[in-house]
């Protein structure tokens, strides 16, 4: 099919549209400068200050745990919904699973801090963000797990059942290998949501707790400074290297824009 | 019941089934379904005296806070403000979106990937930098803190929701279908206004839909980008939780919030319904 000049260039225009803007973060990001405005000369000298940054690194190391607590559990949480929705097609199920994921970041914030607060007169903290970062996350990790069998040959498991393997022993070494990737898929999935998430922490996270997200906003309501620059940098670091993994474990969850 | 499961005794695969599906069932009962219930609940409550809602034995249930929102035409303004930045930002992302899908669907196959993949990248890294990067352009422009700016920052958090349903729907197209149309005389305008467009319509439908929604509650974006004046539904709903401490006024606004949501989802439901396909 064709692909004209006039494709070619609007096609072309959104690509900048897209990196541009990131790219002026970071190249600003060596900028030896106050001001992210003019180009002065290189300099490393943000990151020296970023690591420096007691604040930021504590906010760092919570998001951290934060993510890997949360996406463990919502991963073990995420899969059995996923077997549960793919094996039994239950009604309610989806219905909780799915629509966490679809409404509005603030409304699943606003209703976690009336609960919290109101209801379980919780101190808000580390429990409250776990609690809402595995309840938004369970919906990513339970549709790749669900596609991921749905695309499988329902025979390989009659085979096993036909040579005398328990459902148990079908699970173990049948199914969770199969669905494996899958299964990684969604735990980076949930861990990439959980250290990005902003909007939902911001409403449960209380005056005790911060984390990266959290520590970035207050940066940048306040003034720009170069050392956003530095910490989105490396972020987006991190978020490119866990891609590449991804793309490594379950290729096909890059693919087509699933 | 599946192939794995039939050699099971019946109460032994029922306990299966209960033992994989309740816990995460449970998770989100309590986590989410109960949360959204109390905030229904919570709209029929009075504000505290310091904050969250007045002890129930006390004051009860009141429809005190929908009075509020009704009387005062500044909550249907904001709600009118929202769904018209909401609308834009959906147009914009369509105007940019269309082009480069259509590029990506007509690419050859083993392009594609990469061309999706490039997409994807810059919406991979973190929200508030991707707004951040948009206080550093535009502040030295002079266009910082103003509605324009909200729209820009809007797009661009939003624009691979449209892209991906679009090359999603546009790469099914059969390419003899425009062949067809060129054989009988069609010129590229005609082709893409009378083939293209029309087939890859439920794949704007579901592109607007996963735009609209996020930026209808959006709260930070105007925060971050806007003026005094660009305040929408999300930031009012974020300033009674967290500001004003008007617990049944943010609940009875985020009610209103839920209820735009669903009608958008409809509306968008039953025109793709209406086109006979999914994207």
């Amino acid at each position: 099919m064709t692909r004209s000049p006039w494709l070619w260039a609007a096609g072309l225009t959104t690509y900048g549209f897209l990196y541009v803007p990131l790219a002026v973060v970071v190249l600003f990001s060596f900028n030896d400068s106050e001001l992210n405005a003019s180009w002065v000369g290189f300099t490393t000298r943000w990151y020296g200050i970023l690591l420096a940054d007691d604040n930021m690194l504590q906010a760092a190391a919570n998001s951290l745990f934060i993510a890997i607590v949360a996406s463990t559990v919502a991963t073990v949480l995420g899969t059995m919904a996923g077997i549960a929705m793919h094996r039994w097609r239950p009604k309610l199920l989806p219905f909780l699973v799915l629509t966490p994921v679809a409404m509005p970041e603030i409304l699943l914030g606003v209703s976690l801090l009336l609960f919290f607060r109101q209801v379980l007169d919780l101190t808000l903290g580390f429990f409250s963000i776990l609690a809402a970062h595995i309840t938004f996350s369970i919906g990513f990790v339970a549709i790749i797990v669900r596609a991921r069998l749905a695309g499988m040959d329902e025979s390989i498991f009659e085979a096993a059942r036909d040579l005398g393997a328990t459902p148990w022993r079908t699970f173990r070494r049948v199914t969770l290998p199969l669905i494996l990737p899958g299964i990684v898929a969604g735990y980076l999935m949930a861990f990439t949501l959980s250290i990005d998430d902003f909007v939902i922490t911001f409403f449960v996270a209380g005056v005790g707790m911060s984390t990266l997200p959290l520590q970035i906003y207050s940066m940048i309501k306040v003034a720009v400074t170069p050392e956003v620059n530095a910490v989105s940098t490396l972020l987006m670091a991190l978020t490119l290297t866990l891609i590449a993994l991804a793309s490594r474990f379950a290729p096909e969850t890059l693919k087509s824009g699933q | 019941m599946p192939a794995s499961f039939s050699r099971l005794r019946p109460s032994a695969a029922r306990l299966t089934r209960w033992l994989v599906t309740l816990p995460p069932a449970l998770f989100l009962v309590v986590f989410f379904l109960l949360p959204a219930l109390i905030m229904a609940a919570a709209s029929f409550r009075e504000p505290g005296e310091f904050g969250g809602l007045a002890p129930l034995s006390e004051k009860g249930f009141t429809l005190e806070a929908y009075r509020f929102v009704g009387e005062d035409v500044i909550y249907a303004g904001i709600l009118a403000k929202s769904f018209l930045v909401a609308g834009a930002t959906t147009l914009l992302c369509l105007l940019l979106a269309y082009p480069l899908a259509l590029l990506i669907a007509r690419s050859p196959k083993r392009q594609r990937d990469l061309l999706v993949l490039l997409v994807i990248l810059p919406f991979a890294s973190n929200f508030l930098i991707r707004v951040y990067a948009w206080i550093i352009i535009l502040g030295p422009l002079n266009l910082l803190y103003s509605t324009t700016a909200v729209i820009v920052g809007m797009v661009y958090v939003h624009l691979p929701f449209m892209i991906l349903p679009l090359y999603t729907n546009l790469e099914k197209h059969d390419p003899a279908l425009l062949e067809a149309a060129q054989d009988l005389g069609a010129g590229t305008w005609t082709r893409f206004w009378r083939v293209t467009w029309p087939l890859s319509l439920p794949g704007v439908f579901s592109g607007a839909v996963l735009v609209f929604i996020p930026v209808l509650g959006m709260f930070a974006v105007p925060e971050l980008l806007g003026g005094t004046g660009d305040i929408l539904i999300g930031n009012l709903i974020k300033e009674q939780f967290l500001d004003n401490r008007d617990w049944p006024l943010g609940a009875t606004l985020s009610l209103g919030l839920t209820a735009a949501v669903l009608a958008v989802a409809g509306v968008s439901a039953r025109l793709t319904r209406g086109r006979g396909a999914a994207a």
